[in-house]
């Protein structure tokens, strides 16, 4: 357990072989988009980072489900991981959906119904933090933590859905167009291919960190453990 | 433990228990009634509520004022519980978790209905609005009970942790929010006369809403409790 | 005998904090046990896993031939608490709180048996009114009738005396020994071991999260109680410093 996993330095490699590729992949291979130009490109990791946002709290609101079932500790520093990456990608996906919109919709923000939910997840899981800050008992921390990933995980689709009931303009670029969203495009075949290549290096990435955080979990609770041990 | 019969009699039991003592001190109540109509005063300056503004804000300004007044009857009902150890009363006594769960989720939801059967009344009378049409009513008490069904479960966190006193909004808001938006243009809807056609959506998201976390809390109250 | 209580092996973890290690522990019916210990030694611990309120890291809990935590209904039915907070509900009267655990446990004839208990504790005169208008020794005392309602056949009391005064602590005693003792199995635990001498008929010491020794009352050498305690705390001292020297 203390000496580092040889895959996951194999991971760490691929992670950062494949980012690097997406990023040429993204600038030279994907054509320049017709209407959009340049900006357009922040495409490609603004929805490869909402999808590792979705990810990461649908593994946490699963490993929370695991964790009261099964009481193991092992589950919970999974889900605090997910939960900690999910954060740090929506807010990604925030920021790189605002410098798109900027040109595009001509404001930085609008109380669209992804933009806001993607807020509102946001809230949703600092709120998650606040609370397992506020209670000292592991366990304790980790039961409520699970309880809330997954409350909060349920409400994220029903926030979404009852935004929706609002109009949106919000561009639906994979699956059914619809016509009155503005700065939406058709996908050539190579941005699709450099589309999908980000998709799996951004899960690649997810599941490296994913490791990563949950061994620091692990090793500061060993480290925790055996301070006590020095003052018993 | 099991059974119907013993489930609905600790049911009954925790809702007569929390009816009576509020009967008794009416504390919890006219805390959430002044609150509530303090926060329609402040809403009629800050937003200017005359009358041709007022039909649109009516269904917000409303449903602000119940999940504030809400939220505070929320956490008072679980800080009873806690401060006398009565919490560990309950988990003590051999009945099923959930018929507590339950029986507290009820007496929550008759506090804020019966806020809103006082503020309903007031509001028409100060705004001059007619606020007593069957489907806002209705609205009403699918909304309350989806926000105390959560409410209540996440009160019961609150509690135990060491930030209790301002831990619940935060908690409840976030996931509150479907509830709110579905409330706030139900009753929008119903009062602008909106065909029932438009209004039908958000009353089946309020149902949904109401049907998975009542669902879920009951499911998962037993971890929040248990040690 | 049989034994009513009966523990082994029994570890608490709070996260990497062991709070009990390896506890053995047995109760024949009808024994009075007054576990006594330093402050953090795990005596609330312990209660509250016997109680069902806390779940056992590992090793076996039973109680009333009722293991725990998979039987905990069928233990909770045959249970009775009294800690240090009163459990009581200020905004109902006596009589209301009564009736209100009495449906919680789904006791038989309950207003004749409300009546009895509240005659038993000394409290029929005031039972109309509001336990927020209780001093804390008369909550206490209710806190007993609200135990035995049930007529439960182990009674587990946490810290009972604390926050009492002299005389609430005497009449409390009088109410223990007269009502709720009598034919029942009861493990207190306390830090006033002078209380304690009085009431029980055994003493286990509780310290570094496991029983450090036990005493029958006739079995008390002359210097009583306090010294059988104190000396029971050192050995455990000096055993756990052997043990470190040997593990360095």
């Amino acid at each position: 357990m203390n000496a580092k996993p040889k895959l996951l330095t194999v991971m760490d490699v691929i992670a950062g072989v494949m980012f690097v590729t997406a990023v040429a992949l993204v600038f030279f291979y994907a054509p320049l988009e017709r209407v959009m130009g340049l900006v357009q490109k922040v495409f490609y990791f603004h929805v490869a980072s909402a999808w590792i946002g979705m990810l990461a709290f649908a593994v946490a609101a699963f490993y929370g489900v695991l964790y009261l079932v099964k009481k193991d500790a092992r589950y919970d520093r999974v889900e605090l991981a997910a939960v900690e990456i999910g954060i740090v990608f929506a807010f990604i996906t925030i920021v790189t959906g605002s410098i798109w919109a900027r040109p595009i919709w001509n404001a930085w923000w609008t109380w669209d119904p992804r933009l806001t939910t993607a807020t509102v997840m946001e809230l949703v899981y600092f709120a998650y933090l606040m609370l397992r800050s506020g209670i000292e008992e592991p366990e304790r921390r980790a039961r409520f933590g699970a309880v809330y990933a997954i409350i909060g995980f349920l409400s994220v689709p029903l926030t979404f859905f009852s935004i929706r009931l609002f109009r949106t303009i919000h561009p639906v670029v994979i699956g059914s167009n619809d016509p009155g969203a503005e700065g939406a495009f058709d996908m050539t075949p190579k941005m699709t291919q450099t589309f999908m290549f980000s998709l799996l290096t951004f899960t690649v990435g997810f599941v490296t960190l994913l490791w990563h955080r949950v061994r620091l979990g692990a090793l500061s609770d060993k480290v925790e453990q055996l301070k006590l041990k020095l003052q018993s | 433990m099991n059974g119907f019969a013993p489930f609905m009699r600790a049911l009954s039991a925790v809702v007569w228990k929390d009816l009576r003592a509020e009967w008794r001190s009416r504390e919890l109540l006219s805390a959430m009634l002044v609150f509530a109509l303090l926060v329609i005063l402040i809403f009629n300056f800050a937003l200017e509520l005359e009358s041709s503004v007022r039909a649109n804000v009516t269904a917000g300004v409303l449903w602000v004022t119940f999940t504030f007044a809400g939220q505070l009857g929320l956490n008072r009902s679980m800080a009873v519980e806690k401060d006398r150890g009565c919490l560990d009363g309950l988990l003590l006594a051999p009945v099923d978790r959930a018929a507590i769960y339950l029986g507290k989720t009820l007496a929550n939801w008759v506090f804020m209905l019966l806020v809103a059967v006082i503020v309903l009344p007031i509001y028409s009378v100060l705004y001059n609005t007619n606020l007593f049409i069957p489907g806002l009513l209705l609205t009403i008490l699918l909304g309350s009970e989806g926000y105390v069904a959560v409410g209540t479960l996440l009160s019961s966190m609150a509690v135990q942790a060491r930030t209790r006193d301002i831990l619940l909004p935060i908690l409840l808001f976030p996931v509150a929010i479907p509830v709110v938006i579905a409330a706030v243009k139900a009753t929008g809807g119903y009062l602008q006369g909106l065909d029932i056609t438009e209004i039908l959506p958000w009353l089946n998201l309020l149902i949904t809403y109401d049907v998975v976390f009542t669902a879920v809390a009951f499911m998962v109250f037993d971890s929040v409790v248990e040690e | 005998m049989t034994a009513i209580i009966e523990v082994s092996r029994l570890v608490k973890r709070f996260g990497p904090k062991v709070v009990l290690r390896q506890l053995d522990f047995r109760v024949e019916t009808g024994e009075f046990v007054a576990l006594l210990g330093p402050n953090g030694a795990g005596k609330t611990t312990f209660l509250r896993i016997l109680s069902s309120l806390s779940r056992p890291t590992l090793g076996s809990v039973s109680v009333a031939g009722y293991s725990l935590p998979h039987q905990a209904a069928s233990v909770r039915r045959r249970l009775g608490v009294v800690s240090h907070l009163p459990l009581l509900y200020g905004d109902l009267s006596a009589e209301e709180n009564l009736l209100f655990y009495g449906r919680m446990y789904a006791v038989d004839k309950l207003s004749g048996r409300m009546d009895e208990v509240l005659e038993q504790v000394g409290l029929t005169n005031r039972r109309r009114d509001l336990v927020r208008t209780f001093s804390r020794g008369m909550q206490q005392r209710l806190a007993i009738g609200r135990a035995i309602l049930h007529d439960p056949e182990v009674l587990l009391l946490d810290e009972p005396h604390t926050g009492l005064d002299q005389d609430a602590c005497d009449m409390l005693d009088a109410a223990l020994r007269q009502v709720a003792v009598r034919g029942r199995t009861v493990v207190m635990t306390s830090h006033d071991l002078s209380r304690a001498e009085d009431l029980a008929s055994r003493f286990d010491v509780l310290a570094r999260g496991t029983i450090q020794g036990s005493v029958q009352r006739q079995d008390i050498a002359r210097d009583g109680l306090l010294g059988y305690y104190r000396k029971t705390l050192e050995l455990a001292q000096n055993n756990a410093k052997n043990h470190k020297a040997e593990a360095a």
